[in-house]
């Protein structure tokens, strides 16, 4: 049984099924992030001790710059591999996708070596509420990455055969990996200021 | 979005790169604003405007939300409706608090 | 689709009722699975009633669940009360409204041939159903399953036994399962909809779920939020919710301190308000089918109701804080939320009234989901009016925390969703299992609900005016205060015992009818909507349709004069 619209667009909405569902998956998202954002500044602005102020100059400024810089560059890969596939130039999508998995592990890595300075350093998310808001917020951005590496490796590797049989349907879910993708690099510039450099 | 020609493509991809330049100097201006001499809530608008401006940048390109439906752009509206709300509800109701 | 080959080819046990990708078996699993439940909650609360019936006497029977000498121990009460609560929301009710009808009448009613993505919807399921076995582990864990009260309020919850820990993961399984779905079924709604089927051709259920499918979406969230934080307090050692200086058993609490209980609350409502809606909408979605189908003439003022719904939808989302009067809130902020809880009345009343004025001029006919629906009206009028008083800061202050806030809510949920959630049964029962429910026993069923019902409901309004709290264990034998309106507790757990009594008739009609029962015609009900006009019942695996219909009119186009019948089906040309 085959279900209308999973490949090509609904004339009157102009969607395939999955761009919309991924973009109402991502408004969920939007208001998870929101609900600790919120949580963010409601423990901030409760803040008597200055232990947000103190906490944050702990912080490692210029490796997060780099990881900033690192994570904007797989978005463009990302993208970029979005339109090699719309032009039909498959190699090219292979070099773009496989760089954006490896730009989200240099993501990775940095992170790990933030987080393994700071527990050398005798700083955990206990410490005080700026690092347990820190910590959580990082790492619930990092697991949304670890999500995104393995659906890309998924496509990259498993899932790549479809590239030929159904190459509009691939193309489909490559971009809506790709929405994802942005969608957390976006989390990361909001998380990069508010965490790093107020 | 599906519907561009291979022209459109291969001008759009001219903009992505212009977004990624931006983005970059955007992320060094936002590193370097913080080391200015600001009051905490100056240096607090101004991160987050620069924030603002790089979501928009991606947000608007990256995911194409500047040519998207408007089915997609009236959930997004509706979402940051109640983003604004979530983030800034519960602060008023804090600083409405006689005993803060 | 229709004039293609039949793909239908024999599929395993395992894939056609366990795995199942079929958006009618998933919505059979999930409304079996939430009967249990709901079931095992009313039991939870036969339990609790009748420790605050004869507090301290050993209960018969099951005495020994609670050790020694059969008597119930107040952590024991306060894990009944907790997990009634939860599991009632977010096992029993939630997912039979949406999990369960939303997924089997949805793309039924839209002429659509499955869910949008049939493997989330599978996912969905067996994310619930984690969920559910997590709760239900939590009652072997030492110290019992969580009793913080289904709000799970830090500082207590923080500091409590292990069960919290469990309830929280439990919930960021539901949760989870939720979105799944709600994005499920926004897109299937938006995308799916047959050719003609405009909006305001939508049956109004199908728009109830849309809107409840926002709600879950974009409300769910935060709380998902406020459980990882909550996580990371009783795991990780954070402070989110723990204040500086705080003292348990005459000790400072040894953590950094810097948090705030208020934030859980704030987050906490910020989902639990829309819930009330998410409890509320479907309920007057199947309410507005069944009463137009038996009223045999249009719902009156179709478009009011669509416009009222989602105005709900929308205010639901900015009311939240009217639950934390009590937290020394500023007179600037409380007004806010005032002013917008008085405003989000407006839209209930506007649905109430459509569906009251739809009895108008109608020859009704009784039958047992008509019985549900009708008992719907009442119920939920009482439910909502009675809210609010406590909507309105100066008044909540003398009802806040007492029996009066349980009486109200339980109007709106159990009398009224439930009545609703029912009246479904007895209305699509013939459409998903092809035979029909005897009609007497149907009779008895509701009859005898809505008297015993009402037993339990109406002296709560009593008791919390005389200022009783709703959270004692011995039912507030201990409060001079309470004197005069504690003989109330036993007519209540008469009661609610004689209310379980009154659901044996239901379960054996359902299970004795689903065996053996009269054989119905796919439009049993002479309806108008797509589900009952062109799929058999029940409909076809995988694709609903022999073929998929068009859509010409709107949904509810009964006694249209001049009409050689009194129903016109949507899709009739």
């Amino acid at each position: 049984m085959e279900i209308p619209y999973n490949v090509e667009e609904r004339q009157d909405t102009g969607m395939y099924n999955a761009k919309l569902g991924i973009w109402l998956f991502l408004a969920s998202e939007v208001m998870l992030f929101g609900g600790l954002f919120s949580a963010y500044v409601f423990l901030r602005m409760g803040d008597v001790t200055g232990a947000f102020m103190s906490g944050s100059n702990q912080l490692n400024v210029p490796l997060a710059t780099f990881n900033t810089l690192v994570l904007i560059s797989s978005s463009v890969t990302m993208i970029m591999s979005w339109v090699s596939l719309k032009l039909g130039e498959q190699k090219k999508f292979k070099t773009y996708l496989g760089s954006t998995l490896v730009l989200a592990g240099v993501f990775l890595v940095v992170k790990y070596f933030e987080y393994s300075a700071k527990f050398h350093h005798g700083i955990f998310p206990e410490t005080s509420t700026f690092f347990a808001i820190y910590f959580t917020l990082t790492g619930l951005h990092m697991l949304h990455i670890i999500g995104g590496m393995i659906v890309i490796f998924y496509f990259l590797v498993p899932g790549a055969k479809m590239m030929k049989l159904e190459s509009e349907r691939f193309t489909n879910r490559i971009e809506t990996v790709g929405l994802y993708w942005h969608f957390v690099d976006l989390v990361w510039i909001f998380l990069f200021p508010v965490l790093y450099l107020l | 979005m599906s519907g561009h020609s291979v022209e459109d493509i291969k001008k759009s991809v001219k903009v992505y790169i212009g977004v990624f330049a931006a983005l970059a100097v955007l992320t060094v201006v936002t590193v370097a604003a913080s080391y200015l001499d600001l009051t905490s809530g100056e240096s607090f608008f101004l991160a987050i405007i620069i924030a603002s401006v790089k979501g928009t940048l991606v947000a608007g390109y990256f995911m194409h939300l500047f040519s998207e439906r408007t089915a997609i752009l009236a959930v997004l509206g509706l979402t940051f409706i109640f983003l604004l709300t979530i983030m800034f509800l519960p602060y008023m109701a804090l600083t409405d608090h006689p005993a803060v | 689709m229709s004039g293609q080959p039949d793909t239908h080819h024999e599929e395993s046990f395992w894939r056609k009722y366990i795995f199942s990708v079929d958006h009618k078996i998933i919505g059979l699993q999930y409304g079996i699975t939430a009967l249990i439940f709901l079931f095992f909650g009313f039991c939870l609360m036969m339990m609790m009633r009748w420790q605050l019936a004869y507090p301290e006497e050993p209960m018969p029977m099951l005495g020994w669940l609670f050790g020694e000498n059969g008597v119930m121990l107040p952590e024991m009460y306060n894990s009944l009360g907790a997990m009634h609560g939860t599991i009632m929301i977010f096992l029993g009710v939630v997912p039979l409204a949406v999990g369960a009808f939303g997924n089997y009448f949805v793309p039924l009613q839209i002429g659509a041939p499955d869910m949008a993505f049939p493997k989330l919807n599978m996912t969905s399921y067996w994310c619930y159903f984690a969920g559910g076995i997590v709760m239900i582990v939590g009652f072997f864990v030492p110290g019992g399953a969580a009793n913080s009260g289904w709000t799970s309020y830090p500082p207590l919850a923080d500091i409590a036994t292990t069960g919290q820990t469990v309830w929280l993961i439990g919930m960021v399984l539901l949760i989870t399962s939720s979105l799944l779905g709600s994005v499920n079924t926004i897109t299937t709604i938006v995308q799916l909809r047959t050719k003609g089927l405009t909006w305001m051709r939508l049956p109004f259920f199908v728009w109830a779920q849309f809107v409840t499918g926002f709600l879950l979406l974009l409300a769910f969230p935060p709380l998902e939020a406020a459980g990882v934080l909550q996580l990371m307090d009783r795991l990780l050692d954070t402070s989110f919710f723990l204040p500086s200086g705080l003292v348990v058993s005459g000790e400072i609490l040894n953590v950094s301190g810097g948090g705030s209980p208020l934030l859980w609350q704030h987050m906490f409502w910020f989902l639990a308000h829309p819930e009330v809606y998410v409890l509320i909408l479907p309920a007057m979605g199947i309410v507005a089918e069944v009463l137009a189908n038996n009223t045999r003439k249009p719902l009156w003022g179709y478009k009011s109701i669509v416009y009222a719904s989602t105005f709900l939808g929308f205010m639901s989302f900015i009311v939240w804080a009217h639950h934390m009067f009590m937290t020394g809130m500023g007179t600037t902020i409380s007004a806010f939320f005032q002013a917008t809880t008085m405003i989000i009345s407006v839209p209930s009343v506007v649905i109430l009234t459509a569906m009251f004025i739809s009895l108008w001029g109608a020859s009704i006919r009784y039958n047992s989901a008509m019985l549900f629906a009708l008992g719907f009206i009442p119920m939920f009028g009482i439910g909502g009016l009675t809210g609010l008083p406590l909507g309105i800061a100066a008044s909540d202050i003398h009802l806040h925390d007492t029996y009066y806030v349980i009486g109200h809510f339980h109007y709106v949920v159990a009398p009224g969703t439930i009545f609703a959630l029912f009246a479904g049964v007895y209305y699509w029962f013939p459409k998903m299992t092809g035979k029909l429910m005897n009609e007497t026993l149907g009779k008895v069923h509701f009859w005898l609900s809505m008297l015993f019902i009402n037993g339990i409901f109406m002296p709560m309004f009593v008791q919390g005016l005389a200022g009783i709290s709703r959270r004692l264990w011995d039912g507030g034998t201990t409060y001079a205060h309470a004197a005069d309106t504690l003989w109330l507790n036993e007519v209540m757990s008469a009661s609610a015992w004689l209310l379980g009594l009154a659901q044996l008739p239901f379960i054996y009609n359902l299970i004795k009818s689903m065996k053996s029962g009269e054989k119905a015609e796919s439009n049993h009900w002479e309806a108008t909507t797509l589900e009952w006009t062109d799929a058999p019942s029940p409909p076809l695996p995988h694709r609903n349709f022999e073929v998929i219909p068009e859509v010409h009119r709107g949904p509810y186009e009964y006694s249209v004069p001049g009409a050689d019948k009194d129903f016109t089906p949507q899709s009739e040309a």
